[in-house]
């Protein structure tokens, strides 16, 4: 990949870089290839306060290729498993997890597929999401766009939606977040009254119908139009060459 | 003492706390060891890896009690994923912080500890002897009361100890193996190597010196006892033993023979396997 040309997959990055950009100084932990490529973005870019792991204990001062291993000269302090539960307690963290199944609401299923007791398809577990969800902020990334990913309903409530998080009240929800929902198709977010997912905007080439057709329940579409996302300069684009050389997120979005 | 003598304490039916996290540093030689004794009903508390997975796959293993089962590298853990799926075993799922309470519940000899995680979550709902608690002060908070995770037994692997139980994790990450101890009325660790207490010292920063004598009834010299997982910088994880590992839960035939080959020999026997 060494055109500068962006594809859908640069876009994608571009969009989940964005959904970093005013945090200023916290610590993100993106799961997966496009939110890890997307949270370096942002911080090779317009939010160099961020603080980033090596996907294990090391913080590191830039903004690393995907794929590479740092040297000593690239940490920037020390972030073990102790003190990841610590700074999510905290609140000081903005999460970018995967959803197998997520709702209207922003309700996350990461952990199976049929009734838990004995589930279809055992899947992840809920990891952290449950903790996650009510103690600061998250995004989703969901690379292929289909109504059995958006769902009416999910099979079990890993991260917590803003439905759920309203009917513990005022205190018990008042660190959730759901930033936004970035596909392959578009971008998404909660800006509606009643905290329905909303279309923000759609990505280049992508038509209104086919968001709809692959949405599993009903979205909110914007009176007056809907956004294009945005493109990433040459420039931007270059950047994504240099942090993603072996051209993993390309092969992860689904076009 | 050996790994067969220290699991000579387990029996059927107890709970036992499984150190390490994931599939990184995993107390291996002590699991092997468990199933060459062949107890079972166990209950297994653990950030779990492939010590769940195996205690799954020879039938030993009653109930999982975890934040996660996963290899890393492989991000589900397939012997446990079959079990989940044929309904084979109980499980209590939690989200990955709440497991740390609970551990830290039980270290500190509480009933529970309380955290806003699992709050409208469906944590709740697949553990319905989960309570809630009220703060007592004026915000009059609700939050999930997680239950210590008190343990009968539990076993760690550091990377050197001495004789008399003080241990050191010399890798980046100490995970919650103190915590393990603690939670347990008994606790075994395994380690690379015995060195005297002042090589011990010397060895490493003194924040290596994660566990002491306190904590342990036993320690074992177990070289390779973390293996398949990673137990840096001693080693790092054996992926291509790890895959034709987890290959294993797809056909019976293809476990039989790993069992045979890796599991029903003496340890001395597993590491000559291995390395060979």
């Amino acid at each position: 990949m060494s055109s500068r040309e962006a594809t859908r997959a640069d876009i994608c990055a571009l969009a989940v870089a964005e959904c970093f950009r005013d945090d200023g100084e916290i610590m993100v932990s993106a799961m997966g290839t496009t939110p890890s490529l997307g949270a370096r973005l942002a911080k090779a870019t317009f939010a160099p306060d961020l603080l980033m792991t090596d996907g294990y204990n090391l913080l590191l001062r830039r903004a690393l290729p995907l794929g590479a291993r740092p040297n000593d000269d690239d940490i920037e302090g020390w972030m073990p498993f102790g003190s990841v539960f610590d700074t999510l307690w905290w609140g000081r963290r903005h999460v970018m997890m995967g959803a197998s199944q997520i709702d209207q609401f922003g309700n996350q299923n990461i952990a199976c597929i049929g009734p838990w007791e004995r589930p279809k398809a055992q899947l992840l577990g809920v990891r952290g999401a449950p903790g996650n969800t009510i103690n600061h902020v998250t995004s989703y990334w969901v690379p292929n766009h289909n109504a059995r990913a958006l769902v009416p309903e999910v099979d079990m409530v890993s991260g917590v939606g803003y439905d759920r998080a309203a009917s513990l009240g005022s205190r018990g929800g008042r660190f959730h977040e759901i930033r936004r929902v970035i596909s392959n198709l578009g971008v998404f977010d909660f800006n509606t009254p009643d905290r329905r997912m909303r279309l923000a905007s759609l990505h280049p080439g992508i038509e209104l119908q086919q968001v709809i057709d692959n949405t599993g329940f009903e979205l909110v579409i914007p009176d007056g139009g809907v956004d294009t996302t945005p493109v990433p300069t040459p420039e931007i684009v270059g950047v994504l060459r240099e942090l993603d050389p072996q051209g993993y997120a390309q092969k992860e979005v689904v076009v | 003492m050996t790994a067969d003598e220290a699991v000579s304490e387990v029996t059927d039916g107890m709970t036992i706390g499984i150190g390490g996290w994931g599939s990184r540093r995993k107390p291996m030689s002590f699991v092997r060891a468990l199933v060459r004794k062949g107890v079972k009903d166990l209950t297994v508390v653990s950030y779990g890896g492939p010590d769940i997975g195996i205690l799954c796959a020879t039938g030993q293993l009653k109930k999982a009690v975890y934040g996660f089962v996963s290899l890393d590298s492989i991000p589900l853990e397939p012997h446990f994923r079959k079990a989940r799926q044929q309904g084979t075993i109980e499980a209590v799922e939690l989200d990955e912080g709440m497991f740390l309470l609970g551990l830290r519940a039980a270290a500190q000899r509480l009933p529970f500890l309380p955290t806003r995680a699992g709050l409208g979550s469906d944590v709740l709902k697949i553990n319905p002897q989960l309570k809630t608690v009220k703060s007592p002060y004026a915000d009059g908070e609700e939050l999930v009361a997680v239950p210590a995770l008190n343990v009968d037994i539990a076993f760690i692997h550091m990377n050197r100890a001495d004789a008399q139980g003080n241990g050191q994790s010399l890798g980046r990450d100490p995970y919650f193996d103190n915590l393990f101890c603690m939670a347990a009325k008994k606790a075994f660790m395994s380690c690379e190597k015995i060195v005297s207490t002042d090589e011990l010292v010397a060895g490493g920063p003194l924040q290596s010196l994660l566990i002491n004598r306190m904590m342990v009834g036993g320690v074992v010299e177990a070289p390779g006892g973390a293996h398949f997982t990673e137990c840096p910088p001693d080693y790092p994880r054996d992926e291509a033993f790890q895959r034709e590992y987890a290959k294993t839960a797809k056909d019976d035939d293809a476990w039989s023979a790993f069992r045979a080959k890796y599991l029903d020999v003496s340890e001395a026997d597993y590491q000559k396997a291995v390395s060979s």
